[in-house]
């Protein structure tokens, strides 16, 4: 049985250019129309005494009909001998833009459309703008409607000549420029005898020449790790890690690099349901992997092959936004960021233009992106994450942006920017300069005490267990007479962070709250403890900056789940209370934390 | 990769996402082919497992062999399955069938409303125990905030309109004209309290994708899609009253392929057999925003 090939098609325009008119007739031309459909839209006209046209067959929603527009993107599906479409009809009117760009954001090529008698306008010019940022390449303008300016040549070059000359700016280079007309079907199916002038393509031959998105398997790995699972109450302890290969290949035995935590394995097998077994697998594969180690791995990495070219694992990076969000985008606010499987917390660490998409004139220091406006943003994500410029691999490359609730922007890397983490170094330094100090030095308080601060932090996959010695150090250095407290992590979410859970944005972050919670304590001359789990290594490395000016002591309890942070002391999870204290001790009299005659 | 393999891929990475995101998850099950595959597609994205519960919403007048289908499936497959129903309108005979309202009404009552209360946990549900081969009333009355819903765009005029990830209202209610921008692959899974999600998975395939696939995949089917000797064959399940077989004499998948792709069936639409389309001018638009699937 021969499987046909099928190909996504955007169409848009400035409303009332015609683009359903378009639709329907190739639909109807091309002998593609449901009989049930056609005959219901006709009845429908006949009832309501209207004119049957060409763009109803579309518009199927009673609202839409009345108010003549079309609001959503609405796909409908036609078949030539050579392939099938599926034509997504954008909406033309600015209030539908999120819908249009919906529409757009899955098409391999796409058809702007302007009408002859009205010529290029302000929608006309945006949405010429949002398909080169939507990064679809093969784009064609049909001058619409030449039957209303006599199909008269002129006005057919003059537009084109217009319309290229914007496009230009934009990097976008149309394959053609096509005049017609939809309502009398000139233009559309075969080369029109009213425009002799034209030598060029007809609208459907342009479509078949349209190609479809390569598959990427070319380019360098990216599998962006979408969930981890194990259906063990099921009798199955496969421990799978599952996502949709972005780009590149991938096999049974290769050494895989995981992204932004740096750790290592082996692909053990490639996994799928009701197939023939796999040994590889390629960009475009929903599938899934074990691997030949137990890593503690969570969703939103991405796996990539240690010999090729890596991403960027940082983060700052500049970018172009499109904001749909009904308040601004505001410089300093922190939203929640969409990168392929990635979902982080993200600040607006500065807006360097702003452009006005109808004249393609920046405006700079604005400071903010309102709805409707594209501009040039650096944005911060609260850890390191792994990204690609959008024009070298575009899953990995583009990001949405969700304000409350709702997906607010849409957004390309265009690289990574210099000063990573810089926001979170200037915030430290902000807050130090704020801070209001009493009488009593950090020299007194160790005078005191007899010993100095220090925040240690118990880690390591079980937390029960980094809990339980965290509390047997505690115990000990209180018999010492130290000033020492242990902090339980449920006592900082059911208090000082018990907004965190209800935000929901991404806006506050507990482990944040914990290290400015250290710096207050370790400014009171305390010996601070805690344990925490399923945290990594940006998470240790904010702990150690928000706590500074006083250091910090990592102990992990088991098996080091850290690559890049600096791990002070490593036990074995079977370790002894009196083992563990002799080391921590040790360390404590080495930092000067504790004098030597405290033993 | 050909057409049915990406769209596996994408349906796959849809329910993915609807899985990690969502803590209260069901999947709706008609039985019919389309949902039939949506389940197929959901053993696909869980290597084997389909670790969410499936909820059938009975109006008590579909054809038999679809609840014996339904049964022997769920237990074949060991499958969490829920069933819901209108009990009230049922017993107060507030149905077509009944002679006491016309198709639209009786589709809200039976279908609409149960679906909405089942969904929210106010009516009871009843969950096939397997170890009785018997449905018993079910403890859980949590609601579920992500429903999975095996409807295609290419069916009628509004169902092209859905998002892969659509929000409802506290009321169930579908705003056509501000739905939320989907791009990338990245979809609206961050919701307000007292909403809830409807993901489609199967929102890009046709008809005929369907058959394709399930003649690829050899998914088990029930067999009143086929002609059964008598030249009839249904194209569309729903209730007895209200659902008519086409005359056919497809009697296998292949058949059904063919006669979609180049015989009788290529342009006539799917649901003409459907009686309760035509009784309102812009197709199902009234009921889905009120929750119709």
């Amino acid at each position: 049985m021969s499987r046909r090939e099928q190909i996504n098609i955007v169409i848009v325009g400035h409303v009332d250019h015609g683009k359903s008119t378009v639709i329907g007739r190739l639909l109807a031309d091309t002998g593609s129309l449901p009989e049930g459909k056609l005959r219901d839209v006709q009845a429908l006209c006949a009832r309501t005494s209207k004119p049957f046209e060409y763009a109803f067959l579309l518009d199927a929603l009673k609202d839409e009909r009345s108010q003549g527009i079309t609001i959503d993107s609405a796909r409908c599906f036609f078949k030539t001998p050579g392939r099938d479409y599926i034509v997504i009809d954008a909406p033309g009117h600015i209030e539908f833009l999120k819908n249009m760009v919906s529409g757009a954001a899955r098409a391999e090529a796409a058809l702007l459309v302007i009408s002859a008698d009205e010529g290029v306008q302000e929608n006309s010019k945006r949405h010429g703008y949002l398909v080169s940022m939507l990064g679809i390449r093969q784009v064609v303008v049909l001058i619409n409607k030449m039957d209303l300016v006599g199909f008269d040549q002129g006005v057919y070059e003059s537009l084109s000549t217009e319309y290229e000359s914007f496009l230009s700016a934009l990097q976008v280079k149309p394959i053609s420029f096509i005049p017609l007309s939809a309502r009398d079907g000139e233009g559309l199916t075969a080369h029109s005898e009213k425009m002799p002038w034209y030598h060029g393509p007809d609208v459907l031959e342009q479509l078949e020449s349209f190609e479809t998105k390569k598959s990427g398997e070319y380019l360098p790995l990216r599998f962006p790790v979408q969930d981890i699972y194990k259906f063990t109450e099921t009798g199955d302890d496969r421990r799978i890690l599952a996502g949709t290969i972005a780009t590149g290949a991938l096999r049974t035995g290769d050494e895989v690099l995981f992204l932004p935590s740096y750790k290592t394995s082996r692909i053990t097998s490639i996994e799928s349901f009701h197939t023939l077994s796999k040994t590889v697998a390629f960009a475009g594969d929903a599938v899934g992997v074990t691997l030949d180690t137990q890593l503690y791995i969570k969703p939103g990495e991405v796996i990539v092959r240690p010999d090729e070219e890596k991403p960027f694992v940082q983060s700052r990076f500049r970018t172009n936004i499109f904001w749909m969000g009904g308040s601004p985008l505001m410089k300093g606010k922190t939203y929640k960021l969409k990168l392929a499987t990635c979902r982080i917390a993200v600040r607006v660490a500065e807006v360097i233009h702003v452009l006005d998409a109808a004249d393609l004139s920046m405006t700079q220091h604005k400071g903010q992106l309102d709805r409707h406006d594209v501009g040039e943003v650096i944005l911060e994500t609260a850890k390191p994450i792994a990204f690609d410029p959008a024009s070298f691999i575009d899953v990995t490359g583009r990001f949405v942006i969700v304000d409350q609730y709702e997906i607010a922007g849409g957004g390309i890397i265009l690289d990574g920017s210099e000063n990573h983490g810089s926001l979170l170094i200037e915030h430290v330094h902000e807050r130090e300069i704020a801070w209001d100090k009493g009488f009593i030095s950090p020299a007194d308080r160790r005078l005191r005490n007899r010993h100095g601060s220090k925040f240690i932090v118990f880690t390591g996959e079980s937390y029960v267990r980094a809990a339980a010695l965290a509390k047997d150090l505690e115990h000990y250095l209180h018999g010492l007479e130290c000033q020492v407290y242990y902090l339980g992590l449920s006592n900082l979410q059911s208090g000082i962070a018990r907004d965190i859970e209800s935000a929901n944005d991404g806006s506050v972050n507990a482990v944040e709250r914990l290290g400015e919670l250290a710096r207050i304590l370790t400014d009171a001359g305390q010996i601070l403890i805690t344990a925490i789990s399923g945290i990594d290594d940006y998470d240790l490395e904010l702990l150690r900056i928000l706590n500074s000016p006083a250091t910090i002591l990592v102990v992990c309890i088991g098996d080091p789940v850290f690559t890049r942070f600096d791990i002070d002391l490593v036990f074995p999870i079977e370790v002894s209370a009196d083992k563990m204290i002799r080391h921590v001790y040790e360390v404590l009299q080495k930092e000067d934390v504790v004098p030597e005659y405290f033993i | 990769m050909d057409h049915l393999d990406k769209l596996e891929a994408q349906s796959v990475y849809i329910f993915r996402e609807a899985y990690r995101e969502f803590k209260n998850l069901v999947m709706l099950w008609s039985i019919g082919k389309d949902s039939t595959v949506l389940l197929w597609l959901a053993r696909k994205a869980f290597f084997g497992h389909v670790p969410m519960p499936l909820l059938h919403i009975d109006t008590h007048f579909k054809i038999p062999e679809m609840i014996q289908y339904r049964d022997m499936l769920a237990s074949e497959w060991r499958l969490n399955i829920l069933y819901g129903e209108n009990a009230g309108a049922l017993a107060a005979k507030e149905t077509f069938p009944d002679g006491n309202c016309d198709r639209i009404t009786c589709c809200r009552n039976l279908k609409t409303e149960a679906l909405k209360r089942t969904l929210s946990g106010e009516w009871p549900r009843y969950r096939f125990d397997h170890a009785s081969r018997r449905y018993v009333p079910d403890t859980n009355t949590e609601q579920y905030t992500g429903v999975i819903v095996g409807v295609r765009a290419d069916e009628e005029g509004s169902r092209s309109k859905e998002r892969y990830f659509s929000p409802r209202d506290r009321e169930n209610d579908w705003n056509v004209g501000d739905q939320p921008p989907e791009l990338w692959n990245q979809f609206k899974t961050d919701f307000a309290p007292g909403t809830h999600i409807r993901v489609h998975p199967l929102l890009d395939w046709t008809e005929l994708n369907i058959w394709e696939y399930i003649d690829r995949e050899n998914i088990p089917l029930v067999s009143l899609y086929l002609n059964r000797g008598d030249g009839k064959r249904y194209r569309s399940l729903g209730c007895r009253p209200c659902t008519s077989p086409v005359t056919s004499p497809a009697a296998t998948v292949k058949d059904i392929i063919a006669e979609l792709r180049d015989g009788k069936f290529a342009n006539i639409a799917e649901r003409s057999g459907r009686e309760q389309d035509k009784e309102d001018g812009g197709g199902l638009e009234t009921l889905r925003r009120e929750g119709y699937m």
